[in-house]
């Protein structure tokens, strides 16, 4: 692991020795007096110089495994994961959970908010109960690319040393989160169920499903920092909204140089047709296998309407082309935690479970009496679903 | 063109099953298997080959030498040849220990213009590998990757498709570059036998390498150089057993509807 400077490349501006927040950065003569850079013992490499050169003439190598001075680092971070504007639900769970870890060390809770022209949100995280808001604004950053958001937020982390760092793993969280920590050379803990803090240490411990729910593994980040999760939507539960609530505004001035931002969005295409509204619904009805095909899902939607809830699905329907993906329950599909689960012709294959067995109450109606889906319900029903669920319904109707 | 593409051995979570009486997994008797978006990435790195006459694709992978298998499978697959990566030094990796070992193989094998790689593994579901690869290795990286919808080889540049939970949105990048795959993205190719019978005839296609090979400090590999740590792992708590209805439909239907007004639920 190192900084390495080609002696080639380099021109002698002399931009990295101003950039380097250690001043560890320094000029010396290099053959035939030309001015090189040379890097010195303070060096912590954080590679600000490496970003700042406009040369290419700094890189660095391997991965830094130096301990890094953990007591610099302060604060619990939320990444604010805003689309077209608008807040995602997952953003705000985390500041509920944020809050509560904030709380536990004794230190605050601020939301890194990067996008274009959503000055909106700003209020609204510290309606949720952000203290401090970073903010990054820039016109190149309207649309998520890896490139322009791992920039932003790893510019933040660099300037004001956050000790935990929450994303939500979405499809944007989980692009955005890695390429950070490689860049702050931390670790990484995907898809966490539930966070906590060591009373003694004060460190994070990240508990997270493996092997579909059947193991659970508790992570920690002992001597590097920032402490990084993704945690999945629908998982934590939402703060209360205080209306007027303020807090302090950062704003982050992230500039671009000309082909920084490698990635160019042409076009965003928003699904059409029904869509599933899984991580906020109270109430779920998913359908299996045993629903028999696509028209199946007519009975599981009546049942849903009766309930005023959503539907959902086992991958098997999805896998069988029955249904979008978005409304698949379990490990590769949405994590859902609702009032009520109902699971139809569902026999409980172990991704399903992972994805459901939290729920309040789990109803499950399945032909077999076998089905591994009986042993997380709390009321189970042996029988036809088709005979069973408009039965239900015609009791409902009561 | 030349084509990489990375993958790995997994053990088939669908096979996974659990001990009724110790609620432990049972991991004997799971086969191993080619991990499924890899399989996609694999595919569409075959396409692109199919399609671009004296291209090639390699296979990346890091694991123990029983992934050789694997690797056997992806030749016959139509591969052309293929990296494991394999020392005691690489075990116990997280994530970003990983992607440290696979960018110096790649780094090794120098020249490429497109890194394939699937969304994530079936064993772990992190779906960091990766995009931390791409970093270490400078590249510009496009997840969850369902459609190609351009691939300039003369322009140098790509156009994907990307998937979003609410949609998709189209993306043009410079080569090289990494895309992870989705299943979405294709339906994988079988093995033929006649490809099959030439990958087991020529072990040399695969090459194994170690630390030295990829020319890194055994400090940057492995466990040495993992930030996070598995402070400890358990089984949860099963769930207590819930109430199994009886009667006739009506009967049952009655009860449910019942029980559920009473815990104020409906």
């Amino acid at each position: 692991m190192a900084i390495n400077i080609d002696a080639e490349k380099c021109i002698g501006c002399s931009i990295c020795v101003k950039e380097c927040p250690f001043e560890a950065m320094s000029m010396t003569a290099g053959a035939g007096g030309k001015k090189l850079a040379e890097v010195g013992n303070g060096c912590t490499e954080c590679g600000r110089c490496v970003e700042a050169c406009p040369k290419g003439a700094i890189t660095r190598t391997g991965t830094s495994m130096k301990n890094v001075d953990i007591s610099l680092y302060h604060g619990v971070w939320v990444y604010a994961e805003q689309r077209g504007g608008k807040l995602m639900n997952v953003a705000i769970e985390l500041l509920g959970e944020g809050r509560k870890l904030a709380d536990e060390i004794g230190t605050e809770l601020c939301a890194v908010l990067v996008g274009s022209e959503c000055d909106d949100l700003v209020d609204e995280l510290f309606a949720y109960g952000a203290e401090k808001v970073y903010y990054a604004n820039n016109p190149e950053l309207k649309n998520y690319t890896t490139d322009g958001y791992t920039a932003a937020v790893y510019r933040a982390v660099l300037k004001y040393k956050p000790e935990i760092v929450l994303y939500g793993a979405t499809h944007i969280g989980r692009d955005l989160a890695p390429s950070v920590a490689v860049k702050c050379g931390t670790g990484l803990t995907a898809d966490c169920t539930k966070l906590d803090i060591d009373p003694e240490t004060k460190g994070l411990r990240q508990t997270r499903p493996a092997f579909g729910g059947n193991l659970m593994a508790t992570i920690i980040c002992p001597n590097h920092r920032p402490q990084m999760s993704t945690v999945r939507p629908g998982v934590m539960a939402k703060p209360e909204k205080v209306e007027g609530k303020k807090g302090e505004r950062i704003d982050l001035n992230i500039k671009f140089k000309k082909d920084e931002i490698r990635q160019q969005v042409l076009d965003v295409v928003k699904k059409v047709g029904e869509m599933a509204s899984l991580t906020d619904a109270k109430i779920i009805v998913s359908g299996g296998r045993g629903i028999g095909g696509p028209e199946g899902f007519d009975t599981i939607r009546a049942l849903a309407n009766k309930l005023g809830g959503s539907i959902g699905s086992s991958r098997a329907c999805v896998d069988a082309g029955w249904i979008d993906h978005s409304f698949q329950v379990g490990q590769t599909g949405t994590t859902v935690k609702p009032d009520l689960y109902v699971a139809c012709g569902i026999s409980g294959a172990i991704q399903h479970l992972a994805g459901m067995q939290t729920s309040k109450t789990i109803v499950a109606i399945n032909k077999n009496e076998n089905a591994p889906i009986f042993e997380v319900a709390d009321i189970g029903i042996v029988g036809d679903l088709f005979k069973v669920i408009p039965a239900i319904i015609e009791e409902l109707d009561k | 063109m030349k084509i990489i593409v990375t993958a790995k051995q997994v053990p088939d979570t669908n096979e996974v099953k659990i001990d009724p009486v110790k609620g432990t997994l049972i991991r004997e008797g799971v086969p191993s298997i080619l991990n499924p978006d890899d399989a996609n990435a694999l595919e569409a790195a075959l396409q692109l080959k199919d399609r671009t006459p004296g291209s090639t694709v390699t296979v990346v992978s890091m694991g123990p030498n029983q992934a050789l298998v694997m690797l056997h499978e992806c030749i016959a697959m139509g591969a052309d040849d293929a990296v494991l990566l394999s020392s005691r030094a690489f075990g116990g990796a997280d994530t970003c220990a990983t992607s440290t070992t696979i960018a110096a193989g790649i780094q090794k094998l120098g020249d490429y213009d497109i890194i394939f790689a699937g969304r994530q593994a079936i064993d772990g579901d992190t779906a960091q590998v990766a995009p931390q690869m791409a970093m270490r290795l400078g590249l510009p990286l496009v997840t969850y990757v369902q459609n190609i919808v351009e691939i300039n080889e003369a322009e140098k540049y790509v156009i994907v498709e990307r998937q979003l939970e609410d949609g998709h949105e189209v993306v043009k990048l410079p080569m090289p570059c990494v895309l992870t795959c989705v299943k979405e993205l294709n339906t994988p190719r079988y093995m033929t036998v006649g490809r099959i019978l030439y990958a087991c005839e020529n072990d040399s296609l695969i090459k194994i390498w170690n630390e030295k090979d990829v020319e890194l400090d055994p400090a940057n590999c492995g466990l040495n150089a993992s930030p996070t740590k598995v402070d400890k792992s358990f089984t949860p708590a099963p769930k207590g057993k819930g109430v199994m209805l009886s009667g006739t439909i009506q009967e049952m239907s009655a009860e449910l509807v019942g029980m559920l007004r009473a815990k104020h639920i409906i």
